[in-house]
């Protein structure tokens, strides 16, 4: 189990690594960044200028460690664009997007585990169709369009919620349902065929022999052992609404670290987009890692496991 | 009861096809989109890129105000809703199979080795692998996409660079179970070179998981096509992609919802092809799960 | 006391299937006394299995089963609502089954699985059903039980689960134990030594057993009674030992002439194999299901209905030629 954990660790800690370098080494992939930054008509002067100033007429390595160096004591560098340490900007910006992402995520859970237990009880019955309707659509429509053409009903037609903003709570309603729609699908059906898989072992049928009632067969020996791939999903999924709320974040003008990771990148601010991919990047090596763990506590035969 | 006998033979694989209902709709609407797609400029009423600010936002035809030149109405520069999106097909379809086969060439090379060797080279794979899933890819898309420049060929080339990683793992689980099988062996035993083990003998053996994961990723590239396009980092105007469209309408959202709702609903059904026809193979080839 | 434990009277299970109806089980009589033990032997796919699962009430929904007599230990279960047939279980009738490593649930404590079942069924505290599970594991030969009640089923063995699975049907001591193949699944060795112990459990306790098996060898060591299914039907019936020295259905007759008997079977003579394979259970059928195997068959076995015979001794057969030598 320690071992687990540790070997579990030093895997994470390399993959924060070398994203950190890849985050880093966008900077480096205009060419130029003095140029980027300076604008493509600006003077040779000016580019020279800032060149000095960000320190990037120093080797790549030094720049790097620097970098992290920093990166690491909590200082991600100052915005180009508005002047102010990255830090500053992002921290007024993660809660929306640490909000809306996790709300999200717990709706989508709360729908999909349900209904994939539902559906898997009795397969083709009319539950599986509509979860089968739920996840087949899920999956093929945009959740930016289906943001925008649920701005024009609910918002412009009948005028249910506000079209942007999040000042006010009613303003999260519709991009919770959109991103937690976008998340039901993958949910379900791992949580549907994990059910399935389970039900139809003999340590089940050997639980109806003793006489459990349904429920209990189904909370205590169905349940426990289906979410076990799906605590893993659940990582993936979280991280993936994380990030992908830079999408939603701009259909619903909400100002989290999405809308501010695109804004940033239309003006050329580098450090702040650098920034924020190293932070969803994080977050995802610390979610999955997380999983393991849990997954290793939950699942007897990995804690035994060395 | 009875254990279902393993057809594996061509015409059963054919007959199960014609039975199963997601491989029939799939197949019949991808099949309509792939031929709009590629003859879209015999379809299409009008050039694409084609402005006439004199018939601005024209609405489609089951509105009074239409025209009947203009079947599904004009866009905010004039240019024709129908052509547009005839020709759109012809972008998702490009980028969903232009990336997916970059990224194929990427993941299965890289999961065969990974698979075929073990030890370290699988390490070094497995962590590629890892770091890669923990990149939040629209971001890093639409920087790259950014940075790089925005071309069609730029936006394949990062995305495909990007989505290699499921190929990779169906590939590398492949090799791994077929590298100590005997005739995998005896190849080595009579010198058999490695690219002719690998790409000649493991490849062929694992095709219907490729297919598989071939339609899974082709759905998902078009989707992050039409998002990166939407949010104005993908394919540059005046190209006619769906997810450009859906932007440029956003400004009319209020009087004009077609605008959006058209080229949205042409991506639905085509992601909803592409995946009903995944699942059916899915279903047909491996083990049911939906 | 109760003249049987268990009596069934024209049990019929059918399942839909893509092709049609499945007949698995088409019309069997089972009738298991106090104390006894009564084997069913068939061929995979003659519905043994099926008739277990459906006096434990564990068919699947689609399943559809009709009786015209069903009593277990004295009950008319055709009365009982799902409610109380879920009451029965574990308490009058339990079950175990084939293969021992999957039957236990690898996240739940052995102690947990042993006692969940009683703690509800008779309302005793977890005290009092520990006390019961170290008890039981003892008695199957499980060695410092009470420290293994803690335990997670994925450190014993196959065997060993095995025997954690016959403590846990006898938890609640019920009247009626159902095996199914509950030796397929294990070693040579470990096979003779967990039918050593049903043996042992079934005199020591004076429990009846329902004994489901392929296995001619499984039969001969406990059962005291012994049916032969062929496609979904009871070809033959009997005491053991009556029916092992002399087998009147041409079926059970290649089934014990397929088994090798030490010094009897010439070394390297080839055991005679029952030529053709079992007919397909999907839709009608008339006449005897064994007809196109049989080395007796004549037009008339095509004839419904077969002829049944009780020659006396408690013994049965179905076969127009039942008897009689082969050409």
């Amino acid at each position: 189990m320690i071992s687990f954990i540790s070997k579990r660790l030093c895997v994470a800690f390399c993959v924060c690594l070398t994203v950190s370098g890849l985050s880093f080494a966008l900077m480096f992939l205009t060419g130029d960044p003095a140029i980027a930054i300076a604008g493509s008509g600006g003077r040779a002067e000016d580019a020279e200028a800032i060149r000095i100033a960000y320190g990037f007429d120093r080797p790549v390595t030094v720049q790097y460690l620097d970098w992290i160096g920093s990166a690491l004591t909590g200082d991600l560098g100052q915005s180009i664009y508005f002047n102010v340490p990255v830090t500053e900007i992002i921290g007024n910006r993660v809660g929306v997007t640490l909000t809306l992402g996790f709300i999200s995520f717990i709706v989508a859970l709360a729908i999909a585990v349900p209904l994939g237990v539902a559906a898997a009880l009795r397969p083709n019955g009319w539950i599986d169709r509509i979860a089968l309707i739920i996840a087949v659509s899920g999956q093929a429509i945009p959740s930016f369009w289906l943001g925008l053409m649920s701005i024009v009903v609910f918002g412009v037609w009948y005028g249910l919620v506000p079209i942007s903003g999040a000042a006010t709570w009613q303003g999260y309603i519709l991009p919770v349902v959109v991103l937690s729609y976008y998340a039901i699908p993958e949910l379900m059906r791992i949580t549907r065929s994990g059910m399935i898989d389970v039900l139809s072992t003999d340590y089940i049928r050997a639980a109806k022999a003793k006489g459990l009632p349904m429920h209990l067969v189904i909370s205590r020996h169905a349940l426990r052992n289906a979410v076990l791939p799906l605590v893993s999903l659940a990582a993936v999924q979280l991280g993936q609404l994380l990030s992908g709320s830079i999408v939603i974040e701009s259909v619903f003008a909400l100002n989290g670290l999405g809308r501010l990771a695109w804004e940033s990148l239309l003006r050329s601010d580098l450090p702040v987009v650098q920034a924020i991919i190293l932070i969803l990047s994080l977050l995802y090596v610390l979610l999955t890692t997380l999983a393991d763990i849990l997954n290793a506590i939950l699942d007897p035969r990995l804690r035994g496991a060395s | 009861m009875t254990d279902a006998t393993a057809e594996t033979t061509r015409a059963s694989i054919w007959r199960k096809m014609r039975s199963n209902t997601g491989v029939v709709i799939g197949g019949t609407l991808l099949a309509i989109i792939v031929a709009i797609a590629v003859f879209a400029p015999l379809l299409s009423p009008h050039d694409p890129i084609a402005q006439d600010l004199t018939r601005r936002l024209l609405p489609p035809f089951w509105h009074d105000r239409s025209v009947p030149e203009h079947l599904l109405g004009t866009d905010h520069l004039g240019r024709d809703y129908l052509s547009r999106l005839l020709y759109g097909a012809r972008v998702s379809l490009g980028v969903g199979l232009g990336v997916t086969f970059v990224s194929g060439v990427i993941g299965i090379t890289l999961g065969l080795l990974a698979g075929y060797f073990g030890g370290r080279i699988d390490m070094v794979i497995s962590f590629a692998i890892t770091t890669r899933l923990s990149l939040p890819i629209v971001l890093v898309a639409l920087a790259a996409v950014a940075l790089g420049g925005a071309s069609l060929v730029t936006l394949i080339c990062v995305l495909g660079l990007l989505l290699w990683d499921r190929f990779a793992v169906v590939s590398r689980a492949a090799a791994q179970g077929l590298r100590h099988q005997e005739f995998i062996m005896g190849l080595h035993a009579i010198g058999a070179g490695l690219p002719r083990i690998l790409f000649l003998e493991i490849l062929p053996n694992m095709r219907a998981t490729i297919l598989v994961v071939v339609s899974l990723e082709v759905a998902n590239v078009i989707l992050l096509e039409s998002a990166l396009s939407f949010l104005g980092l993908g394919v540059r105007p005046p190209t006619p992609s769906w997810g450009l469209m859906i932007s440029e309408g956003r400004d009319n959202i209020l009087f004009d919802p077609w605008l959006i709702a058209l080229p949205g609903t042409a991506i639905c059904l085509l992601v909803l092809a592409v995946n009903l026809f995944g699942d059916g193979l899915r279903d047909i080839m491996g083990p049911a799960k939906r | 006391m109760i003249e049987t434990v268990l009596n069934i009277q024209n049990l019929r299970v059918s399942l839909p299937t893509d092709r049609g109806v499945l007949h698995a089980v088409r019309g069997i009589d089972l009738e298991i006394k106090p104390g006894q033990a009564l084997c069913l032997v068939g061929e995979s796919g003659c519905g043994k299995s099926l008739t277990a699962m459906s006096i434990m009430g564990l068919l699947p929904r689609y399943a559809k089963v009709t009786t015209d007599k069903f009593d277990l230990v004295g009950q008319d279960l055709t009365q009982k609502t799902q409610a109380k047939l879920a009451k029965m279980r574990g308490r009058d009738v339990a079950m175990i089954f084939q293969d021992p490593t999957s039957a236990l649930n690898p996240t739940l404590t052995i102690g947990r699985q042993l006692t969940e079942g009683v703690m509800r069924s008779e309302g005793i505290s977890r005290k009092e059903a520990e006390a019961r599970a170290i008890e039981l594991l003892e008695r199957v030969g499980i060695s410092n039980p009470a420290a293994r009640l803690t335990q997670y089923p994925h450190g014993f063995s196959g065997g060993q689960r095995q025997r954690i699975m016959i403590a846990s049907a006898l938890m609640g001591q019920p009247r009626l134990l159902i095996a199914d193949e509950p030796t397929t699944a294990l070693d040579v060795t470990i096979q003779a030594q967990i039918l050593q112990l049903l043996g042992e459990l079934q005199s020591d306790l004076g429990l009846s057993m329902l004994l489901i098996t392929h296995d001619l060898g499984v039969v001969a060591a406990i059962a005291n009674e012994v049916a032969v299914m062929y496609a979904g039907r009871v070809a033959e019936r009997g005491p053991a030992k009556d029916l092992f020295a002399d087998p009147l259905h041409p079926y059970t007759r290649g089934l014990l002439a397929a088994i090798p008997v030490p010094g009897m079977t010439p070394r390297g003579s080839e055991l005679p194999a029952i030529p053709g394979r079992v007919p397909g259970l999907i839709g009608p059928m008339a006449g005897c299901a064994f007809r196109d195997r049989c080395a007796l068959s004549s037009p008339e076995c095509g004839h419904d209905p077969v002829p049944q015979f009780k020659p006396g001794n408690n013994r049965f057969v179905e076969c127009l030629r039942a008897g009689e030598a082969a050409p």
